[in-house]
């Protein structure tokens, strides 16, 4: 009886946060674009749905909702589709979009995304064996390999980013970085942009003139076509087309540089308008967090090393020697038990609100800057894959945040993968990113 | 040469709906082999002949401003953009037949252009929201092109073509549809077999400023 109460709560849970991810998607991913194929918004909202299921079944281990076997249940179901759908059914479907867009394998749309897969596999089972994954108690098609390798993609991830986040944050926030733009700056720069625009514009008039009057003439300017065409034009060549050889080598040179200026004068307009926002109230709100932020950073670098050089992995996690060492040294008396449960829970649910929040809102930045009307399909769904990998991933980091005794089913459902392993690789492609 | 009057028309329109091919056919009547994507903006030239044949025949550089980027460009962008909407005699709508976010999208690539034009401090004064009204004045004239028609399906190019009348309307514009596609095109000079309202546009344009 509990167990379908428990199923039915989360099955509404799940459908909330389809309906999120679906909403997500219409709203700010495809915002400029067309949604053709509804399958790449299903497909996301899918994945996106059930990984938000993971970080609620954690947040329920904590708090103790729910029989623990009707936990134990969901868990591995939702694992199992989860897996499911990121190793088979993503790849697949971006294997397909790609082909899609080639033309020339239009017709065989099928047999060759079968192929493309099938190849992923291929290198997805390899990747796993430089590794110490595998425990050779389980057999091949075991969730502990799927997930072990996924976990593999998913924490380089996961350090990729943190590193880039880590240096690129303080530098976005700080104001000590700006330099100093003035309105004159900007105007001296679009005049030289406009003349160039009209140098330009001066010497494609003259090609235009020239091509038209040659093409009144009567001489067509055709390009040597053949072997005897090449030679004939070594010897004989029409005045006109010589010149306009040349005068087409100097437009190009004036196009290279017009685009330069375009794209410093767009960041001197960004540079100011930064400027701008650092005076307001908000944006000294963030120069000072970004300060706490580098600070923040530059610990956790220098943690990683230490890390790595001492070949020292954490076996209690941080909250729990928080208060362990309150009570020893200072003295005060509360209950340890309690007190460590409230505290991880709130941190590992602002750790889950805030990775989640930041990875959405780079998603979609990394969107916009990449996209056009053609791989907008392809990149949503490798966005997709990013996202299931990297949540499965901090899953299995998070284990590290959490005191000992809710370890327990996550170890149990996973099997016995090495953790350790996981966190050191964790801080070595932090340090390298950094 | 350079004693030619010049006349400045802006093509605007969403990312890949076919400008750069679009520009790139009318001046240099060829087919754009490979197109990518139009960092700030790139100018052709075209030479044009006002009302061939009468005795008022004058000829025109006309010059074709390929202004790239989308309409949800970081305001950095699209001040950077607004550089190039001075003293504009014409606009080139360009949206993409298969795609409806590009035709929506117009209405805002038109306020932008023309907002730019109306009001020279550069500040924008409406919230992006359509008005009829505003366009019931403008003296510039807008033509409205539709690209990429072959790629739809023979059935639904009905329903299609009325969506983009009513698009068409609202502007106060000409409209054309065609395809920019290789085997159109005839090699010799000037003749362009599928563009037929080619002539009305010309003159479209430079009707208006013909006030002296």
């Amino acid at each position: 009886m509990s167990f379908l109460i428990d199923s039915s709560i989360m099955i509404t849970s799940q459908i909330l946060f389809f309906g999120f991810g679906w909403l997500f998607f219409m709203r700010q991913l495809f915002k400029d674009y067309e949604v053709r194929q509804y399958v790449v918004q299903v497909i996301f909202s899918v994945t996106f749905a059930f990984s938000c299921t993971m970080f609620e079944l954690i947040i329920f281990e904590i708090l103790g909702v729910l029989n623990s076997s009707s936990r134990y249940f969901h868990w591995k179901m939702n694992l199992c589709v989860i897996l499911l759908i990121l190793v088979f059914m993503v790849p697949f479907y971006i294997g397909y979009f790609i082909v899609s867009n080639i033309r020339l394998l239009h017709k065989q749309r099928l047999l060759f995304s079968c192929l493309l897969w099938l190849t992923f596999m291929y290198f997805f089972w390899k990747l796993g064996d430089p590794f110490p994954i595998l425990s050779p108690k389980h057999g091949i098609l075991s969730i502990e390999q799927l997930i072990s390798r996924v976990g593999v993609i998913g924490v380089t991830l996961m350090a990729l980013l943190s590193g880039f986040g880590a240096v690129n944050c303080p530098y976005t926030y700080m104001s000590y970085f700006l330099r100093n733009v003035t309105d004159t700056d900007i105007l001296a720069l679009e005049r030289r942009l406009l003349q160039t625009m009209d140098m330009i514009i001066s010497k494609k008039k003259r090609m235009a003139m020239t091509r038209r009057t040659m093409f009144q003439k009567g001489e067509v300017h055709n390009k040597p076509s053949g072997f005897w065409g090449m030679i004939k034009s070594v010897t004989t060549s029409a005045p006109g087309s010589e010149n306009l050889t040349l005068i087409q080598q100097e437009v190009d040179a004036l196009e290279e540089l017009s685009r330069q200026l375009f794209l410093e004068t767009a960041d001197l307009y960004a540079t100011k308008e930064r400027i701008e926002y650092s005076k307001t109230f908000k944006g000294k709100y963030f120069n000072f967090l970004g300060y706490f932020f580098s600070i923040y950073c530059v610990w956790k670098i220098f943690m990683a090393t230490i890390n790595i050089v001492f070949d020292r992995v954490g076996k209690t996690d941080p909250v729990t020697r928080g208060i362990e060492i309150t009570v020893n040294y200072l003295g005060i008396q509360f209950d340890v038990k309690f007190w460590s449960q409230h505290i991880s829970f709130i941190l590992v649910g602002i750790i889950i609100v805030t990775s989640i929040r930041g990875l959405l809102i780079t998603l979609t930045k990394f969107f916009y800057a990449i996209s056009s009307s053609k791989s907008s399909n392809v990149i949503v769904l490798l966005l997709a894959q990013i996202m299931g990998m990297y949540f499965v991933s901090s899953v299995l980091l998070i284990r590290m945040s959490m005191p000992l005794e809710y370890r327990t089913i996550i170890t149990e459902v996973l099997g016995e993968l090495q953790f350790n392993f996981y966190h050191r690789w964790f801080d070595v492609i932090f340090l390298c990113r950094g | 040469m350079a004693s030619l009057d010049r006349v400045k028309v802006l093509v605007l329109g969403d990312s890949g709906v076919g400008k750069s091919s679009l520009v790139h056919l009318l001046c240099q009547n060829q087919v754009l082999g490979n197109p990518s994507w139009t960092v700030g903006c790139s100018v052709d030239v075209r030479v044009h002949d006002y009302k061939e044949g009468t005795p008022e025949e004058k000829t025109y550089y006309i010059e074709l401003w390929d202004v790239g980027g989308s309409v949800g460009s970081a305001s950095s962008v699209k001040s950077t953009r607004a550089v190039f909407y001075n003293s504009v005699n014409g606009i080139i709508l360009v949206h993409d037949l298969t795609n409806k976010k590009s035709s929506q999208n117009l209405y805002r690539w038109s306020l932008e252009a023309l907002n730019r034009d109306l009001v020279p401090t550069g500040v924008l004064v409406t919230n992006g929201d359509y008005d009829r009204e505003q366009f019931a004045d403008n003296q510039i004239p807008l033509l409205v092109i539709g690209t990429k028609l072959d790629q739809i399906h023979e059935n639904k190019r009905h329903e299609v073509l009325t969506r983009t009348a009513f698009l068409a309307e609202d502007f106060n514009a000409e409209e054309i549809n065609l395809v920019i596609e290789k085997r159109y095109f005839l090699r010799d000079g000037n003749q362009i077999p599928g563009f037929p309202d080619r002539k009305r546009f010309g003159g479209g344009t430079l009707k208006s400023l013909h006030y002296d």
